[in-house]
């Protein structure tokens, strides 16, 4: 139920770009969200709705792009993807890297500008 | 018009923990920051590692609950300055709560300062709060699966206490099972069995801690 915050501090953010862009209304967001952050997507979709409404981004649709967790070996250097949220290596049972899956980040914004000019 | 903003969601919360730290280590305070279930402990935990540590160290305690502050009279019992926030429903603290309640602690002086997260396996993994570690707190009754289940926590902890030792015999409790797990999903976890009843493993769980006091300080 972490989804709210995570809503909360998006729309800050979009508050922030637009004001920067001049844009009058943000009508699409993509987000990227690691398979680790523990974001269930019906949940932040859900969130994000709620707390959008009087805002820039009221209506806005939100884009969740699922980033899977990848890891790297730091022995064998063996690369690995969807093996469980393990930080060792498969192959060899070292200790690995984490390559993704930790993600919550805003990768673009679709924008109607508040005739400004761009 | 799309627009290419990359930037981390968190990003405003990160910031307030760095200053945060800023304010602790200025003052050579170190910080835990102590997770788990409702139920598993984390009180009681506090309560019997404040006995051991008092007489050395100057502790201060920020308990985080949904509600009441029924956890943090239990602590001032003990003598310590403990600050309550209330989280009024939110799942876990952040780095702003933290930042709003040191205004009600004397950090003068401090060595310590333990924060007990909002019970939840979840949300509090994902928000740091300017500490130097996280560390969790599980129980034996609540079943080997769990690294498997909520690895997130598992993985930013640097210390797990798996508590309730004594109840073993008495549940389905795979002891093997649950460190293969736990050091599968974070290889650097060091794991301590204790017994918040008995006293068993607390010697070691305080010597670790005071191990991380001491750097700390200098």
């Amino acid at each position: 139920m972490h989804e709210l915050a995570i809503a909360q501090s998006l729309l800050q953010i979009l508050e922030e770009e637009a004001l920067a862009h001049g844009a009058k209304r943000v009508t699409r967001v993509k987000v990227r969200v690691g398979v680790l952050s523990g974001v269930i997507p019906e949940a932040l979709r859900f969130a994000f709705e709620v707390a959008s409404r009087g805002g820039v981004a009221e209506g806005a649709d939100l884009e969740i792009e699922e980033v899977p967790l990848r890891i790297r070996c730091g022995a064998c250097g063996g690369e690995f993807e969807d093996g469980g949220p393990f930080l060792v290596c498969p192959r060899c049972g070292r200790e690995a890297e984490l390559l993704s899956g930790r993600e919550l980040e805003i990768e673009s914004m679709e924008i109607e500008d508040g005739g400004q000019g761009s | 018009m799309e627009v290419k903003v990359v930037r981390d969601i968190l990003e405003v919360n990160e910031v307030i923990a760095q200053e945060n730290q800023r304010v602790f280590s200025e003052r050579g305070i170190y910080v835990l920051n102590l997770m788990g279930s409702p139920g598993t402990g984390k009180t009681t935990l506090l309560e019997r590692t404040l006995e051991r540590l008092r007489e050395r160290w100057k502790v201060g305690v920020i308990e985080g609950d949904i509600a009441t502050s029924q956890d943090a009279e239990r602590i001032a019992r003990h003598g310590v300055p403990t600050v309550q926030i209330n989280t009024g429903g939110a799942c876990h603290l952040d780095g702003n709560m933290i930042r709003g309640a040191l205004g009600e602690l004397d950090l003068e002086g401090l060595d310590l300062l333990v924060v007990e997260n909002v019970g939840n396996l979840v949300c509090p993994a994902e928000f740091r709060i300017g500490e130097d570690d996280k560390v969790m707190i599980l129980s034996v009754t609540e079943g080997e699966d769990k690294p498997l289940k909520y690895p997130l926590m598992f993985q930013v902890s640097s210390a797990l206490l798996l508590n309730k030792m004594d109840l073993l015999p008495y549940v389905d409790f795979d002891l093997e099972r649950f460190r293969q797990y736990a050091l599968k999903v974070n290889p650097r976890l060091e794991i301590m069995e204790i017994s918040c009843k008995t006293g068993e493993g607390l010697d070691r769980w305080v010597q670790w801690l005071e191990g991380r006091i001491s750097k700390k300080r200098g």
